[in-house]
């Protein structure tokens, strides 16, 4: 550790600044107190700047004492105060005095709001592994008890997240109150605090010893878990799982166990739910034999529980569960009680179970091997790539590589493609992109061939789909799947295509002809992109419609770098200065971007620098009237910017240059 | 392989919103909406082993008084068995049973007097424990919002309303004696009726409302223990999960509770107000309650009218920022206030309430601004203002200056200027000293603004330089240290080599 202690080289820090005085504290806690709320929460959040103006001394001395007195602000400035004062250790002198900073989070401790209040908590969590053990005992282990015994629930509340961090460092008398204190709040009157506890109850019992754990823990978590309310029974079941990763495996059977049984079972459908989320937690905390012959019935019961969100927590957790049976009887509990259940699933009434069970389902391939898939797993993919719901067939596919590692996917290919087709022609926009999005991953496991002779049309028809965000999916996915298949496929099976479009007598799909051009050029080759796109292109910059004609001129910028310099210079460049003389505006615009965007290396000459005029230079002060001379003839002009120039030239050497090169093609 | 017809069933059915976040990111209103409705099951209904055959028993108008109420007795006791509604085919002739007898218990508890004994006490209050009080089921769309979407209905309405409207005519009835019902209708009975006001089915929050407002006016000794299981549930949803559907329910008997509070109040209802009450105003569905509220709110004051500075503070305090609806509702609330408050309250709360409205008539949403400027059209907060015009206008005054320049709403403006020319109507010699001096106080701002920013440059070079120090400082500490270390490490050796 690096710390340094202030307290002692403060004084001769003051000394040489001597500018302490400067300061009166009164003029600090003005800034604290503004009228604004916005300018306070500016000054509380740089507290360390005032703190450490002031020096360690004053800041414990007059600025803490402020601090604690005023609390009655926003709940967003006392966020931010109880966020400082966890990182305020070193402006107050260090550890040896980091108890001055429990006055002020004591009292934010007890506020009402939720995020102040848990704010600090946590800083006081921070600094208490800041106290030396004495200190602990005699300043923050007090603090903790009064917080514990506060009037009013909110600082009760606090004083459960406290706990813990005390604990180890206390004698065994002050260990002993702080367990009754934890107790006792257990069974506070009010069910916030019961929650606060309930949350705690595992992370307390982790630092307890184990004789404790036995004899107080295990008696207050039955408490909590059988409490009148449910928000209450739900978080013990939480700390359920901590506790039985505490205890020797002798002992669960008999201390935690017939709680857990009875919260797999409770009237509430939220404690059942709970469980069912936390299952796989469960099930390596307790171990293989209490999995064997409690766990699998109680998984049994909650993927058939009446309530569909207990269901669907439960499918989510399939396979994790069937991966972590033990090895000498996985497969034949997955065989004769789990799958059975999940036979059923399949065919649930909900939606959601059914997607949640879809998003796990293809994992149990590789746990089961190659003959349990095909008889047994095989049938419920097909059945689930034919449902209804659109979610749950996504959820198959876009799981298919499990599969495709233990039987490979021509297993399913069959029944693969009319999932895949009524998918890709779905009503729903946001379901044809998601199809898209795997398209590349179906398309490398499928192979070439498969995908030439079935998806290769479903790729094209989603370029001339009526949603732009479609159209651009399919663009991109394109792209992919040249990047798979090789420049020389592309050039046989969709470029042609591809180009066909730029003839279509709708200008969206000639656009989309450009956009397909942007992405492909690059993974298609210069000479691809020469020889077949780029006469394309050339050709599209007559098009009427104003749109393809600057998307010409973008997609000309795009594919410049794939260019060699002798084309751009010989073909592009004409083109593009047709285009910047073009009468509409927005396609001289673009052309003139093309020609002026340097990146493209269009016209960059080796010994010049560029300084292409850019729309922001146009707001400057220092050329205004040059510019709009400049602007009406519309001329293209680039600066040269000789590297002998001063770094800040004086306007007028700017002036000077600008009328030297106005109206000049460089 | 053909390619198959693309099936002309192809699913229509609703996408969930989860997926649709998947897919996008941002669930769409629309989308849940043409949801499917989801059937709605009954967790109560899975703890009833086997299905248990009705008979119809003889009428209770036909019974002779002898028999009467051991029939009565049978009746509720049939009355106990759950049916499944979901399925609205299964066993009607039951459910018909059932719904027939109900019928006739609720008439004869209406009508005939002199049924109510002792020995059906239990029984009652057991059947309607076993018909009403259940796992709320999820709510079938989880970000249900009140005022938007269709609330779920009971399934099993049908029965469910009979058990309620019997419970009511049975606490109503004339024979009901509250020490008796005491035994039964307990503590934990009543915790179970709150939690129920979570429902869904507005018509079954209805019912609960008038219940527990009889159950609250004839079992005196539960009042305080409902007072404080109502707080914990308004706690949980301010503070934990901002989801409780009865918040409007519940506030509405306790509007009616306030009103019977003894003066001078009591601690425990002083502190409700400004812990409970007011802080509720932070909920981001305040609209659907807010009227229940602000006639609480309102109750309080009328009351006792000490306690309308710790409202209009704690309303300032938790003045809407970015809500503009909230703050409409706000101002709403504050007039609610002002036509009741006493001049000696107005007093004291004064300055920060109109520098609150102030901010509010610079607001740039129009409502707002409108909202707050109505206040001048209100004659008795008119009269308030004139008889403290001393201090509010220079509070207000810059503002309604400025705003009269700048605002893009011509409406707006006009207001404006209406409440200006009251303010020299009422004061001109004040008005003309404000107007005087308005560019003086702006230029005085701007140089209060720039000595704090002086302030702050200066503390931040401080910092630097302190910090500097601060870091040389632990580098020399360090080295000092890295040097004794070497220094004994070679002692050390050397001490070993010697050995």
């Amino acid at each position: 550790k690096n710390n340094v202690n202030i307290k002692e080289i403060g004084p001769g820090m003051a000394g040489a600044d001597s500018d302490d005085s400067l300061y009166p504290i009164a003029v600090l806690i003005d800034e604290l107190r503004n009228e604004d709320v916005q300018l306070r929460l500016n000054s509380i959040k740089k507290l360390s700047t005032i703190a450490l103006a002031l020096g360690v001394e004053r800041t414990r001395t007059e600025l803490l004492p402020f601090l604690t007195d005023t609390i009655y602000d926003e709940d967003e400035v006392l966020l931010a105060l109880a966020e400082q004062l966890g990182n305020f250790t070193m402006l107050v002198g260090g550890p040896e005095y980091v108890h001055c900073l429990l006055p002020p989070l004591e009292s934010l401790a007890t506020v009402e709001e939720t995020v102040v209040r848990d704010k600090a908590v946590e800083s006081l969590r921070k600094i208490s592994h800041e106290h030396s053990p004495v200190d602990l005992e005699v300043h923050f282990e007090p603090l903790v008890k009064r917080l514990a015994s506060g009037d009013w629930f909110t600082s009760r509340t606090s004083a459960c997240g406290l706990f813990s961090v005390c604990y180890p460092r206390v004698s065994s008398t002050v260990k002993a109150e702080i367990r009754q204190h934890f107790r006792t709040l257990c069974s506070d009157d009010t069910p916030m605090v019961r929650r606060a506890a309930a949350s705690k109850l595992g992370e307390f019992a982790k630092v307890l010893e184990l004789e404790y754990v036995k004899s107080d823990i295990i008696s207050l978590f039955t408490a909590l878990a059988s409490d009148e309310q449910d928000s209450v029974r739900l978080l013990a079941v939480e700390a359920g799982v901590s506790i039985a990763t505490l205890l020797p495996q002798e002992d669960l059977e008999a201390l935690v166990m017939p709680t857990l049984r009875q919260a797999a079972e409770d009237k509430s459908w939220r404690v059942r739910y709970m469980v069912a989320d936390k299952f796989s937690d469960l099930q390596k905390a307790v171990g293989p034999e209490i999995t064997k012959n409690d766990l699998v019935p109680a998984f049994q019961n909650l993927l058939k529980d009446c309530e569909a969100e207990v269901r669907a927590a439960a499918a989510n957790k399939v396979k994790e569960f069937c991966e972590n049976l033990p090895e000498d009887s996985r497969e034949t509990i997955i065989m004769t009680h789990i799958l059975p259940c999940v036979k059923e699933l399949v065919s649930d009434t909900n939606q959601h179970v059914k997607s949640a069970l879809a998003s796990v389902i293809m994992g149990l391939s590789t746990i089961l091997g190659k003959d349990n898939t095909i008889e047994h797993l095989l049938p419920l993919f097909l059945a689930q790539l034919k449902d209804e719901c659109p979610e749950v067939r996504l959820n198959i596919i876009s799981n298919l590589d499990c599969v495709n590692e233990v039987i490979g996917i021509r297993q399913l290919s069959q029944s693969l493609l009319p999932a895949i087709v009524e998918l890709a022609e779905d009503a729903k926009w946001r379901v044809r992109l998601a199809i898209i999005e795997y398209m590349p991953l179906l398309a490398g496991q499928l192979g070439v061939e498969f995908f030439d002779e079935k998806l290769n049309s479903l790729c094209m028809a989603w370029l001339v789909d009526h949603v732009y965000a479609i159209r651009e999916a399919a663009t991109c996915n394109l792209m992919k799947l040249v990047e798979k298949f090789g420049a020389e496929w592309a050039q046989n099976t969709i470029v042609p295509k591809v180009l066909g479009m730029a003839n279509d007598p709708n200008y969206l799909h000639r656009m989309t002809t450009l956009f397909c051009i942007n992405a492909l050029s690059e993974v298609c080759g210069q000479e691809i992109t020469t020889k077949h796109m780029l006469p394309v292109v050339f050709k599209m910059s007559n098009d009427q419609v104003a749109n393809v004609r600057f998307n010409v001129a973008k997609s000309l910028q795009k594919i410049g770098p794939v260019l060699d310099s002798n084309c751009l210079q010989t073909e592009v460049k004409p083109v593009l200065e047709k285009l910047a003389s073009d009468q509409d505006m927005d396609v001289k615009y673009f052309a003139q971007e093309a020609i002026s965007g340097s990146s493209t290396g269009l016209f960059m000459e080796k010994q010049c620098a560029l300084f292409p005029l850019s729309k922001k230079c146009f707001r400057d002060t220092w050329l205004p009237k040059c510019f709009v001379q400049l602007f009406t003839k519309q001329t293209i002009l680039l600066f040269i910017l000789t590297p002998n120039l001063p770094a800040e030239p004086s306007c007028s050497v700017y002036h000077h240059l600008l009328n030297l090169s106005l109206g000049s093609h460089i | 392989l053909a390619l198959p017809p693309s099936s002309p069933s192809s699913p229509t059915t609703g996408f969930s919103v989860p997926s649709a976040e998947k897919v996008d990111g941002f669930p769409r209103r629309s989308m849940r909406r043409a949801r499917q409705r989801r059937s709605h099951s009954s967790s109560q209904f899975r703890y009833q082993s086997s299905q248990v055959e009705l008979t119809p028993l003889p009428l209770l108008k036909d019974a002779p008084v002898a028999e009467l109420h051991d029939l009565f007795c049978k009746k509720l006791q049939q009355c106990c068995v759950l049916f499944d509604f979901l399925d609205c085919v299964a066993d009607l002739k039951g459910k018909e049973i059932k719904r027939a007898a109900l019928n006739e218990l609720v008439e004869s508890v209406a009508t005939s007097r002199g049924v109510l004994i002792e020995p059906l006490y239990p029984e009652a209050i057991k059947m309607i424990s076993v018909n009403i009080f259940r796992t709320l089921p999820p709510s079938e769309n989880p970000e249900f919002d009140p005022e938007e979407d269709e609330p779920a209905l009971e399934a099993s309405w049908p029965h469910l309303q009979l058990v309620y409207e019997f419970f009511l005519r049975f606490l109503e009835s004339p024979d009901f004696q509250p020490s008796l019902a005491k035994r039964y209708v307990d503590q934990k009975f009543v915790l179970q009726l709150l939690e129920l006001f979570d429902s869904e089915d507005p018509r079954e929050r209805e019912y609960l409302k008038t219940i527990l407002h009889r159950v609250y006016g004839k079992l005196l000794g539960l009042r305080a223990y409902i007072r404080k299981q109502i707080n914990n549930i308004f706690l949980r949803f301010i503070y934990e999960t901002e989801r409780f559907n009865g918040v409007a329910e519940l506030l509405e008997i306790l509007g009616s509770i306030i009103n019977g509070f003894a003066l001078p109040l009591k601690s425990e209802h002083k502190q409700f107000l400004v812990r409970v009450l007011i802080p509720l105003h932070t909920a981001k569905s305040l609209s659907i309650f807010h009227a229940q509220l602000a006639y609480c709110v309102v109750q309080f004051m009328e009351k006792d009218a000490t306690v309308t500075e710790h409202i209009i503070r704690g309303l300032l305090r938790y003045w809407p920022k970015t809500c503009t609806q909230k703050e409409v509702m706000f101002l709403g609330e504050i007039e609610e206030i002002l036509d009741v408050i006493e001049p000696s309250q107005f007093i004291r709360v004064q300055e920060p309430l109109f520098k609150q409205i102030a901010a509010c008539i610079s607001s740039p949403h129009f409502q707002v601004a409108e909202r707050a400027l109505y206040f001048w059209n209100n004659e008795y907060i008119l009269s308030l203002i004139e008889e403290n015009c001393q201090v509010i206008l220079p509070l207000v005054f810059g503002t309604l200056y400025r705003v009269s320049k700048e605002h893009w709403n011509q409406t707006i403006i006009s207001l404006i200027y209406n409440v200006l020319k009251t303010f020299m109507e009422m004061n001109s010699k004040l008005f003309d000293e404000l107007t005087a001096s308005y560019k003086v106080e702006k230029q005085k701002e701007v140089k209060k603004e720039r000595e704090r920013a002086e302030l702050w440059r200066n503390l931040e070079d401080l910092q630097e330089r302190r910090l500097q120090s601060l870091t040389e400082a632990s580098r020399n500490q360090k080295n000092l240290q890295e040097r004794e270390n070497t220094t004994k490490s070679q002692s050390e050796t050397s001490a070993a080599n010697t050995t």
